[in-house]
């Protein structure tokens, strides 16, 4: 007699069975002990089962994919290293557009890896848990390969071996790594918010965008094909950025001026770290793809907008101050490009005054302020440059005590003022770069007066020592090799030694 | 508004990293050149509170600012200060402490006339 046929389940049946299929209601043990994390914040959660997933995969189709795309990365990685891919880049001073990604961005793609499999563990709801374990896993893919990719630049090129040493102790690292430390801090959903939709749905696009066509642009095919195989996770973590807020927006109204001022915080933060990307933009490539205010407009005042106005219907609003962040993008490249050129000597990539074509890009993708404002600054110190004199900033800059950035940001609507405010909380005064900063300080003092703020770590003796060379040994900076100007640095020697000898050969 | 945290107790357990105390005797003063923004932001220096205001303007400005071109037309006697936003006179010959200047405070200076290169205020 044969057996009856197992009936083969659909593809619906099977993903049910692999995802919600595993999710118990614990009996000896009370579910509020078993996820202690998921109510404290606030946010009521009614429903769990009304979650919709959003990324529709099992972890065995997961798997395949995955493994798939990796193959294709690889072999583009291989060839790339066997062809000399370091000899086609439109010139070595895009290089440091990628220390920067490696020391400032991939230890955040790690952290993201670890946080997420916290939630991974945490959410009661089985649909985002599950989402939250594959978005674990593709964080730490994309650290991984990330590291790969760049790794064939760190043959050749300085700047790149100390990363996630750097990543924790370096002065202007500290702005992205507290960024991502303040969220990694915050409870499950306020981390939903803030990395999962405002970074990775509302901002991500000009994070990605810039560093993957602008790889495009200057020759970068590792980088390049490493963005490729990112694309497909990130929009799935797109969707999942959406489902959260609609998720929680949907379950309760009480949640909507908890998420409003989630997305506040978080769209102000990670607007004050995507700096770091508009100067790159603007100052960094050779061949330059867009401005920082072109692609402000595309990606944040066109596309946001659209987002938002669709949100509406849950009562969620613009962010707050995202009319001061459009004015800042006018600014905030220069200003950023400004704090790197006069603390080079403290700097773990090159920095350069750009050429006179480079100043008239400039002049014409900011008509209104670059000749006014910035020109002059840029041709003041190349004069002093040309005399011998090139200007250092040899006194520590002050931090904004909750982005850490050096105050170097304007009031808005002036460009010739500094714009500084400040709090006081238990007797002590902090200072704010701006209004958005201040109001997170003042929601959460407790926090942020926790902030390990380098120039105050220097001065409390924690950093290795007071004068710079010690600091910067404590950093794990090569002296002369890998901060300074890229003039005169052994990576531009190493790359005209090149393009000489591929003179000679061309006869 | 205070922070929502899950440990009880959380915010009274706080340990402010930038308390006076941590700084050897020292405090933090933050300088600012108004309207001379090639020093990209005010800079920061542990200072011992004792200090005399004028030793500001006899070592440390001229020591970390003097290279910007304008500074060697700066009158010190025609300068504006402010000491937490606030309008000041110091007193050269008096502390820090005795002339308001706190933790964390923030001491910026004026140059009526001297307006950065060119007058872009950088």
């Amino acid at each position: 007699m044969t057996p009856p046929r197992k009936k083969k389940m659909n593809l619906k049946q099977r993903y049910a069975l692999m995802t919600r299929g595993l999710d118990w209601e614990t009996s000896y043990q009370k579910m509020d002990d078993v996820f202690p994390y998921d109510t404290f914040e606030g946010i009521k959660i009614t429903d769990w089962s009304k979650w919709e997933d959003p990324f529709r995969l099992t972890m065995d189709a997961y798997w395949k994919y995955q493994g798939e795309k990796e193959r294709k990365l690889y072999a583009v990685l291989d060839s790339f290293a066997q062809n000399n891919g370091q000899l086609g880049i439109s010139d070595a001073r895009y290089v440091n557009a990628i220390k920067l990604f490696l020391t400032g961005v991939t230890p955040l793609e790690y952290q993201a890896h670890r946080h997420f499999s916290h939630l991974g563990r945490h959410i009661r709801g089985v649909g985002p848990r599950v989402a939250a374990q594959m978005q674990s896993l593709d964080e730490l893919r994309h650290a991984q390969t990330q590291i790969h990719t760049i790794s064939h630049y760190n043959k050749y090129f300085d700047g790149f071996a100390e990363f996630p040493h750097m990543h924790d102790r370096v002065w202007y690292l500290s702005v992205p790594k507290s960024f991502f430390d303040d969220a990694c801090s915050a409870g499950p959903f306020e981390f939903f918010t803030a990395i999962s939709f405002a970074f990775e749905y509302v901002l991500t696009n000009l994070l990605f965008v810039p560093f993957m066509s602008g790889a495009a642009y200057n020759g970068d095919l590792a980088t390049v094909t490493f963005g490729f195989s990112a694309q497909s996770d990130e929009a799935r973590h797109m969707t999942l950025g959406i489902e959260v807020i609609k998720f929680m927006l949907e379950q309760h109204p009480d949640n909507l001026p908890i998420v409003q001022k989630w997305v506040d915080k978080w769209f102000w933060r990670g607007h004050k770290v995507l700096g770091l990307v508009a100067m790159m933009m603007d100052y960094m490539l050779p061949k330059r793809i867009m401005s920082w205010k072109e692609a402000w407009e595309i990606y944040f005042t066109e596309a946001g907008g659209a987002l938002f106005e669709d949100l509406s219907r849950y009562g969620l609003r613009v962010p707050k101050y995202a009319d001061i962040a459009t004015d800042e993008a006018e600014h905030i490249s220069h200003q950023n490009w400004a704090i790197f050129y006069q603390y080079t000597q403290a700097a773990g990539f090159h920095t350069w005054i750009p050429g006179d074509d480079e100043l008239d890009w400039l002049s014409e993708k900011y008509p209104n302020t670059f000749d006014k404002y910035y020109r002059p600054r840029f041709e003041m110190w190349r004069e002093m440059e040309a005399k011998g004199e090139r200007f250092y900033n040899n006194a520590l800059p002050q931090l904004c005590q909750t982005c850490q950035i050096p105050m170097g940001y304007t009031e808005p609507g002036d460009p010739t003022k500094i714009g500084f405010r400040s709090s006081v909380y238990k007797d002590e005064r902090y200072h704010f770069c701006s209004d958005g900063c201040k109001d997170i300080f003042d929601d959460e003092p407790e926090k942020f007066s926790q902030a390990w703020l380098p120039v105050h770590q220097i001065f409390q003796g924690n950093c290795g020592g007071a004068d710079l060379s010690d600091v910067l040994k404590w950093y794990h900076m090569d002296q002369g090799i890998d901060n300074m100007d890229y003039n005169g640095s052994p990576d531009q020697k190493q790359w005209d030694a090149w393009q000489a000898a591929r003179k000679k050969v061309a006869g | 508004m205070a922070v929502v945290a899950l440990k009880p107790g959380y915010a009274d357990a706080v340990e402010i990293r930038d308390r006076k105390e941590n700084f050897h005797g020292n405090q933090v003063v933050y300088l600012h050149w108004e309207e001379h923004l090639s020093f990209c932001a005010a800079t920061a220096f542990p200072l011992p509170p004792e200090m005399p205001f004028g030793a500001l303007t006899e070592k440390l400005i001229p020591q970390f600012y003097g290279m910007h071109p304008d500074f060697k037309s700066l009158d010190w006697n025609s300068v504006e200060w402010k000491i937490d936003g606030e309008p000041a006179t110091p007193d050269m010959s008096k502390s820090l402490a005795e002339n308001g200047v706190g933790h964390k405070s923030l001491v910026c200076f004026r140059t009526p006339g001297l307006n950065g290169y060119k007058g872009s205020c950088s």
